[in-house]
């Protein structure tokens, strides 16, 4: 399928040079060589500068509030299993204010797609820290050096039991793009960490060039343990699949009640006359 | 109106609930009308509770009174404590080994014997117990029986439950000559009773409920233990999530997926949900909340009610947009106000609230059959969508025709900034201004079904006593004392009914009373009737109010 169908034809408001530039073209690449129709995939988008992404995709999209991309992705997944649903969020989204919500969407493995847009910064809002901020780092709201250890998504999501842990950069868009469409058609919860510079607030492009580099064929994505110990590395930054297994998704509980699923069904008057006969 | 009222009282885990759920069920299979209403600490072991049961042959009962008849006690200190409230005919029962006191009312019975003879575990006296009072009352020992072996899912245990009900039964019989009221079997239809809990459980699957997301807190968590057990025979969807804030996003996704959604908490679940209310506003994505009240501020008593949240509710989240709330005062009420609430947020793309109270939601009452209700699917388009499809299309009603996702030549924008009308975000000054007036263009039909459903008139008189939610039943109760009183009960909070509560109030002495301090619905009469209440009786520690002050504070109004 041809990537403009996903086209919007709205230009992005994003500033030139913006990581989001990269996730959206690779996000369009994706779905057009999964050949979805955009019918059958819905975005979800938090509050941020990436939750400009709604806007630009043409799917189905809910651009919901800040921090509760998942909650609602997942309540659009068990309405109706039949749609491809991905969630995006920005690292204040996901790992702050929506920390909450990730580590129960991991374990409990609702088959949807969470992409994370990793700045280390809040961009909407100009400029203050988040929980990725590195350390030290000077930001509006910490002027004097940022005084928290940042939090490590890849460790996190493991431990909470994710069954797709993946990473990738926004200067290496080609390869973001496979790790997306590897992320949809994993069966269960797929975590992609986006390394996403921010080139107004905290542009980090010549760090990560320096840093990052692809996980090989040497790694075995099934050995937990391997998956660590990639999660752990600081010095350099490994991206590419951390870790993939299959797991029975949550929509697999509710089966009794997907043929059709709820969303699909015309309301229909139940017969409640067995439920009563407890009361009389 | 004649009426028997039983008390039973005992130690957290002496099964009181259950013993009143026997016996309520074996005088409803009499025939008679049946009330039960309870109240016990937020602890799983320790402390006192109790249930009262209340029984009429003549005519529906809508509340407790400050009355006992019989008191069952099922240790040594519910005797002690309870006893006060035993009237001077009053008969108590108790285990011999409990009997502290000298008191000719008392009279103790080998319920522990009993237990033990059959081998039985000692908490099974409640059973015993159960069967004295009904052998004391001259009921039918056979509906006895079936009503103690409805109660226990084990044969094995409902067996030995029948045995021990047996037993107590002939030890009550022996006392039948100092109790008054002697039970008949009356010919009367098959009814129900249930609690307001399970009631709106039921409304909610009878409005076309196929998932339901809650976070427990009591006292709503019985609409979640309940949905949850039945959901395989319905095939609905039933979850609990990481908490009240996902609950909700989970039940707007799920109906912007296409499926009827609802939530259940209480006060404190709803102060997180309020976060994502603005945004079921805000995309036009129809949910029901349900909050079961108890008193706040905070974690306040969890296992107590009152109906303080009425403010809260109406006014709760940033910004301007028009939501729903209605309150049902009984079983039958939240029955249909659950079928309701989910038609009209479906049918006008709007949340919906549904208030309701401890005492409402853990009483139970008895009510004809539940009647068939329908659900209405509102303008939702499924299929396939001809032309160009905008998700907030303006129309003449505010209403834009839903697609769900996945429907052929429809794109589905739902967005919870400011946007135009296919979804896209938005600060343009004209967009914006027809997007707030296209959501409160709904206000007016909505305020036409508030006017023709919200409002409901007991009796006749120049005094108007006004209350609205489970306070309703004490009034009525009040009512059966009070001459020349004319109940007004506000079924519909939001939109407010002005024109019909002012029709029904208008020449007459005004009265409120609610379960509150501040006077919630006082404040709101006069915000929309431009009316000063010329009474007003509000309780705020934790019980619902008694009819025989609701009957006091009329009477010294009267006056
Ligand atoms: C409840 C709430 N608190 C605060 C905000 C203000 N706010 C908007 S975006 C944002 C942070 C955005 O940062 P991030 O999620 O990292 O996204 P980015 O803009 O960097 O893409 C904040 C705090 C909000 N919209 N809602
Ligand atoms: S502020 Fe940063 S994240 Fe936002 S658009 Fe600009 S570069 Fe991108």
């Amino acid at each position: 399928m041809d990537e403009r169908v996903y086209d919007t034809k709205k230009r992005p408001v994003w500033c030139p040079g913006c990581g989001n530039f990269a996730v959206l073209t690779a996000l369009r690449r994706a779905l057009a060589e999964l050949d979805l129709k955009p019918e059958e995939v819905v975005i979800v988008t938090g509050i941020g500068c990436h939750g400009r992404m709604s806007d630009y995709v043409r799917a189905n999209a809910f651009h919901t509030i800040h921090g509760r991309t998942l909650p609602l992705a997942t309540g659009i997944k068990l309405a109706n299993p039949n749609l491809t649903v991905i969630a995006h969020a920005g690292d204040g989204d996901a790992y702050a204010i929506g920390l909450g919500h990730l580590p129960h969407a991991a374990r409990r493995n609702i088959d949807i797609t969470l992409i994370v847009h990793d700045n280390m910064i809040f961009g909407l809002t100009t400029g203050q820290v988040t929980p990725t901020t590195p350390q030290g780092v000077k930001t509006k709201s910490t002027p004097f050096g940022n005084p928290e250890r940042p939090l490590n998504p890849l460790l996190l999501a493991l431990a909470s039991g994710a069954t797709f842990v993946a990473r990738g950069f926004s200067g290496e868009a080609d390869h973001l793009k496979e790790l997306i469409k590897q992320g949809i058609l994993h069966r269960g919860f797929a975590f992609i960490e986006v390394l996403q510079p921010c080139v107004t607030f905290f542009n980090t492009y010549q760090l990560f060039r320096e840093k990052v580099y692809k996980i090989d064929g040497s790694h075995d994505p099934t050995d937990f343990e391997a998956a660590l110990r990639l999660a752990q590395q600081e010095d350099r930054l490994p991206i590419g699949v951390f870790y993939r297994v299959e797991r029975p998704t949550l929509e697999d509980y509710f089966a009794y009640a997907m043929s059709p699923p709820p969303a699909l069904r015309k309301p229909q008057a139940p017969d409640l006359s067995k439920t009563i006969e407890r009361f009389r | 109106m004649e009426a028997l009222h039983v008390l039973i009282a005992g130690p957290a885990g002496a099964g009181v609930f259950a013993t009143s759920n026997m016996l309520g069920k074996t005088l409803l299979r009499h025939g008679y009308e049946v009330f039960i209403t309870n109240e016990y600490p937020s602890l799983i072991r320790g402390g006192q509770q109790w249930a009262l049961v209340v029984a009429s042959a003549e005519s529906p009962v809508y509340s407790h009174r400050r009355r006992v008849d019989l008191l069952l006690a099922l240790d040594k200190q519910a005797l002690g404590s309870n006893l006060s409230k035993l009237g001077s005919e009053g008969l108590a029962v108790c285990d011999t080994a409990d009997k502290g006191v000298e008191d000719p009312r008392v009279v103790p019975l080998p319920f522990r014997e009993a237990v033990k003879e059959l081998g039985a575990p000692t908490v099974s006296i409640n059973t015993v117990g159960v069967g004295a009072i009904v052998g004391a009352l001259g009921g039918d020992v056979e509906l006895l029986k079936s009503a103690v072996a409805s109660q226990f899912r084990s044969r094995e245990v409902a067996e030995v439950n029948v045995k021990l009900a047996e037993k107590g039964y002939s030890m009550g019989v022996e006392l039948r000559r100092r109790v008054r009221f002697q039970l008949k079997r009356l010919s009367s239809s098959r009814r129900l009773l249930i609690d307001g809990n399970s009631a709106l459980a039921l409304g909610l699957l009878a409005g076309g409920m196929t998932a339901f997301f809650s976070y427990p807190m009591t006292p709503a968590s019985p609409i979640l233990h309940f949905l949850a057990e039945i959901q395989r025979e319905y095939g609905i969807v039933v979850f609990q999530p990481e908490s009240e804030l996902a609950a909700i996003n989970m039940a707007i996704g799920a109906a912007y997926a296409g499926a009827r959604a609802a939530v259940a908490t209480s006060g404190g679940g709803f102060s997180l949900m309020v976060e994502a209310l603005g945004q079921a506003a805000m995309t036009e994505t129809p949910v029901v909340i349900v909050n079961v009240q108890r008193p706040g501020p905070s974690t306040g008593m969890p296992t107590h009610t009152a109906q303080s949240d009425l403010r809260f509710v109406l006014h709760a989240s940033q910004g301007e947009f028009p939501r729903v709330v209605l309150a049902p005062s009984n079983p039958l009420e939240a029955y249909e106000l659950g079928c309701e609430a989910m038609n009209i947020a479906w049918k006008y793309q709007v949340p919906v609230i549904v208030l309701s109270d401890k005492f409402l939601a853990e009483s139970f009452w008895t009510i004809p059959d539940l009647p068939r209700l329908e659900p209405e699917e509102g303008r939702v388009l499924r299929g396939e969508v001809q032309g160009d499809y905008a998700r907030y299309r303006l129309t003449g009603d505010g209403v834009s025709p839903m697609a769900v996702p996945g429907t052929r030549g429809a794109l589905v924008y739902a967005n919870t900034s400011e946007h135009d009308e296919y979804g896209f975000g938005t600060i343009d000054p004209a967009v914006v201004r027809a997007m707030q007036e296209k959501r409160f263009l709904k206000l007016r039909s909505l305020r036409a079904e508030a006017e023709r459903k919200g409002v409901k008139v007991y009796g006749e008189g120049q005094v108007v006593l006004a209350t609205w939610g489970s306070t309703t039943m004490v009034a009525r109760e009040a009512l059966r004392e009070l001459e020349g009183v004319k109940l007004v009960q506000l079924v519909w909070l939001e939109p407010f009914p002005a024109e019909s509560f002012a029709q029904e109030v208008s020449g007459r002495k005004l009265l409120v009373v609610e379960n509150n301090m501040r006077g919630q619905l006082v404040s709101l009469i006069r915000e929309h009737v431009l009316r000063q209440p010329e009474g007003f009786l509000g309780r705020y520690d934790g019980r619902p109010l008694d009819p025989e002050e609701v009957v006091e504070f009329v009477k010294m109004h009267m006056r």
